[in-house]
């Protein structure tokens, strides 16, 4: 555990272009992983457009992000205590408005990361689907950024298109990769080289003119196809909470504990 | 003036038996004074007043100097253009173009002077483009263009013509007078797959718009494209079934 005065938070982007890929369960859980590592950590419902983190945690906020936007709630009562020992600032359904960057958006967005970024040691940016201008402007103000895509081909080819521009647009040299639901041990593996493989071939040569700078892919996990996720979301808890035991919450738990290393 | 998000749409349709107490004058000389044809009389009062509602319509999104579309209709269109864009994947690009040195013109040869030649802009931006295309006047000597379906391989041609045509159109001001004058011009593609915001759009094809100014000025500057793409060699490699074979 990072020391209390510590400087700012770490910020970790979770995103996976295509959606329904397990991106804001995989959030919600390592959050609570990370939490019981000793961490404080923030989840931040950047999926301005179509948030569903609160569904996922069966939170029921009165204050969100959007209160927070227009001047009716200020910051600290918008960010809520989550079961799993981690906080959560959601930006409630419904923000079509702001499933479009307007400059008001993104000021808003740099200025509370900045100023939740003294009292956590982490914060998840926990992305929307998709590639758009939001979230590729939330994943321009992460440190570290995360791609999660499963070895379905839409996935993958989703994946990689990320990886992609957020090579050749925001200059990450570094993208961290979780495969999940595989279905054969290794396979994430597989997936994170075979990735690596086209990035190598049709991503790097073309990067600052050829200067050979690498793009490193760097895999954090997999997480196996487990019928006790589905039991988790249906019950609309986490899966750590739930099923702590499952073969995907022993996977969450290495990912965090990798992270944490 | 900030840009419209999304188009208005009425949602009560009136119809009228009778134009009786109508005050109508005002709108029919605004036609008029626009060198409009007024409606025929002898149309029914629901299509006499649809024809003066459509003039007036056209009348304001048109630009009155130039004939243009107005900022009004480019910012409608462009906002139409962000959700096409969007939905079907096309490669779509906005061009921003200023007239350089302007000024000089209107400080030089007079205010009349300087309308000449923003009509005469007008006239050839106009005939730089494919009937799909918007051009309309922004605001002042300057002017702005929607590209739809429009690669980026495509794209520093069309500006690179535009910018030449320009250039080597010499503009009558009357009296054996001529002045040339050259534009600088700054786009950006709506990236493919994109939801992009009409606002952000503009502003980015602005900043190229200001990167060909300080780079001297009469240029095109074209932001480079977001490459989102996957070739078919890409997928392949990505697939390929040398790698998934050791799974089996």
């Amino acid at each position: 555990m990072k020391p209390a005065s510590a400087a700012k938070a770490s910020v970790l982007a979770v995103t996976s272009g295509k959606g329904g890929v397990g991106k804001t369960f995989f959030s919600a859980n390592l959050a609570a992983a990370l939490a019981r590592r000793g961490e404080r950590v923030l989840v931040l419902d950047a999926d301005l457009g179509l948030a569903n983190l609160d569904v996922v945690l069966n939170l029921h906020p009165k204050v969100t992000l959007h209160d927070v936007f227009t001047g009716k709630a200020t910051l600290e009562e918008a960010i809520l205590p989550a079961p799993g020992g981690f906080s959560v600032l959601l930006a409630g359904s419904g923000l079509v408005e702001y499933s479009r960057l307007t400059p008001h958006v993104r000021e808003q967005l740099v200025d509370i990361i900045g100023r939740v970024a003294p009292r956590f040691d982490r914060i998840l940016l926990d992305t929307g689907a998709g590639i758009s201008d939001v979230v590729l402007h939330a994943i321009s103000l992460a440190d570290d950024v995360l791609v999660i895509a499963t070895p379905e081909p839409t996935s993958m080819t989703d994946a990689y298109a990320t990886i992609k521009l957020l090579a050749t647009q925001q200059g990450r040299r570094a993208i961290r990769v979780v495969v999940n639901q595989v279905s054969v041990a290794g396979e994430g593996r597989t997936i994170r080289n075979q990735l690596q493989l086209v990035v190598d071939r049709f991503v790097v040569p073309h990067l600052n003119g050829g200067s050979g700078e690498a793009v490193a892919l760097e895999l954090q996990g997999e997480i196996p196809t487990d019928p006790a996720v589905r039991e988790a979301v249906q019950r609309r808890a986490l899966l750590l909470e739930k099923l702590p035991g499952s073969r995907a919450a022993l996977a969450v738990v290495g990912i965090a504990a990798r992270m944490a290393a | 003036m900030p840009l419209l998000e999304c188009p208005v749409r009425p949602e009560i349709e009136p119809t009228f038996s009778s134009l009786a107490g109508l005050q109508l004058d005002g709108a029919l000389q605004l036609l008029q004074q626009s060198g409009h044809a007024l409606p025929d009389r002898a149309l029914s009062d629901d299509a006499w007043l649809q024809a003066v509602i459509d003039g007036l319509c056209e009348l304001s999104s048109r630009d009155p100097l130039t004939g243009l579309a107005n900022r009004r209709h480019f910012e409608l269109t462009l906002a139409s253009e962000v959700d096409r864009v969007a939905r079907a994947g096309e490669p779509a690009l906005v061009l921003m173009i200023d007239i350089d040195h302007f000024k000089r013109v209107n400080d030089a040869h007079g205010h009349q002077s300087g309308d000449l030649v923003l009509k005469a802009i007008a006239v050839a931006l106009g005939e730089c483009i494919r009937p799909m295309d918007t051009v309309a006047r922004f605001g002042g000597e300057e002017f702005a263009m929607i590209l739809p379906n429009c690669p980026p391989s495509y794209g520093q041609a069309v500006a690179e013509r535009i910018r030449s045509h320009v250039n080597a159109s010499p503009i009558e001001l009357g009296g054996g007078e001529q002045v040339r004058v050259t534009v600088s011009i700054g786009g950006a593609f709506a990236p493919q797959w994109v939801r992009s915001s009409p606002l952000l759009w503009v502003e980015r094809a602005d900043q190229q718009l200001y990167r060909a100014k300080s780079e001297g000025r009469n240029r095109a500057c074209l932001e480079q494209p977001m490459v989102s793409h996957v070739s078919a060699e890409e997928k392949g490699l990505l697939f390929g079934t040398s790698t998934f074979a050791e799974l089996e």
